[in-house]
């Protein structure tokens, strides 16, 4: 059965967004997606066109982040093939990332040129400080989870990922097996 | 390294590390940075801190920073190979597992992989956060403006971008 048939059909009152509405829409969300994409996706996808209401987009978002790989480009392909197929999922995808590509690069292109200019390697030095902070505050949003609801297994997964690649440096692939099938066992346990 | 070689590396990195990169990109920073820097040396430890920040401040999602570094690497074609290598083959398992994932949601596996990968994913994110902030920090008052930084965005409502402004802003004036 293809995916599109088997999870929740779009409710008949809401018209189905063409190709060139899933490309247009994405493209707005991601041009001015400054910082995180995922809360100006939602005020989009759910608010301003209504293609998901709020449970069907909470859904969809929980399957993206589970998968692994971007998960803002992951939610344009379940969104995408929703509601049309392969086309619509290339369609989503590309709406979302060629106009940042192409704004990435002329960036980066200004950046290389420029990168010797005193001015602006102290402007990517504050930039860089800022954006390592952000990151930090996303782990600490996430662990919301884990302060609120405290378990042994929960921290003690949580703290031996982080020290196995902040302090020992160990490769992603080892982290990951070693600790998947402890963390999903554990789980597995708790939830009886 | 050739052309072809420097291209087959980089495709072969991203394919390897968007198939690990539960919880998103963010997740995987750290064996990007492992990759980038210090196995293939196409990068130096600011390099990466910058490009990432560079990635961060353009609107778009952030897994334009594999964008950013294939092309650092080899011009447009590194661009579209890495970007492509990350993106693809997670877009087909997305489409594919889509349509499985919801008929199986009450199912106990589900929930148990689910919740399993939930504590996973904070460590790795906060480990991304701590190296980077590691590769950022060039003096005290540059690591004290992450640690405000994080601070704000954690007991604030503030938008992500204004930190990210007056970091640079900061920076340009000489001040961290």
């Amino acid at each position: 059965m293809p995916p599109e048939n088997a999870s929740v059909a779009p409710q008949a009152e809401r018209p189905a967004p063409s190709l060139r509405e899933l490309f247009v829409g994405f493209l707005s969300v991601a041009v001015v997606a400054f910082g995180g994409v995922l809360p100006i996706a939602r005020r989009a996808v759910v608010e301003r066109y209504k293609w998901l209401d709020s449970d069907e987009f909470t859904e969809l978002v929980a399957l993206a982040q589970f998968l692994p790989g971007p998960n803002i480009v992951n939610l344009s392909i379940v969104i995408g093939s929703r509601f049309r197929g392969v086309p619509g999922a290339i369609a989503a995808f590309c709406g979302l990332t060629l106009a940042p590509a192409v704004i990435v690069i002329l960036a980066g292109t200004l950046f290389a040129r420029y990168s010797d200019v005193p001015a602006i390697a102290d402007l990517m030095a504050g930039l860089a400080a800022g954006a390592a902070g952000l990151v930090i505050s996303m782990a600490g949003r996430m662990g919301e989870v884990l302060w609120r609801r405290p378990s042994v297994q929960g921290l003690g997964i949580a703290a031996a990922a982080f020290v196995g690649i902040a302090v020992l440096g160990m490769p992603l692939l080892w982290v990951m097996l070693g600790l998947a099938p402890v963390s999903i066992a554990l789980a597995w346990w708790a939830i009886r | 390294m050739n052309d072809d070689g420097v291209l087959g590396a980089l495709a072969l990195n991203f394919l390897v590390l968007s198939l690990l990169a539960v919880g998103g990109a963010n997740a995987v920073l750290p064996e990007m940075h492992r990759q980038v820097v210090e196995v293939a040396g196409w990068m130096t430890n600011e390099q990466f801190a910058q490009t990432f920040a560079l990635a961060q401040v353009v609107p778009g999602p952030n897994v334009l920073v594999v964008t950013l570094i294939g092309w650092h690497v080899a011009g447009f074609a590194g661009a579209l190979v890495s970007t492509l290598a990350m993106c693809v083959p997670t877009c087909v398992l997305a489409y594919v597992v889509g349509g499985v994932w919801y008929r199986f949601r009450a199912a106990k596996w589900r929930r148990a992989i689910q919740a399993g990968l939930v504590p996973l994913t904070i460590g790795l994110i906060a480990a991304s956060g701590f190296l980077l902030a590691e590769g950022a920090a060039r003096s005290i008052p540059t690591a004290l403006y992450t640690a405000v930084t994080v601070l704000a965005l954690l007991f604030t409502r503030i938008s992500p971008l204004w930190m990210l402004f007056g970091g640079g802003a900061l920076g340009l004036l000489r001040l961290i």
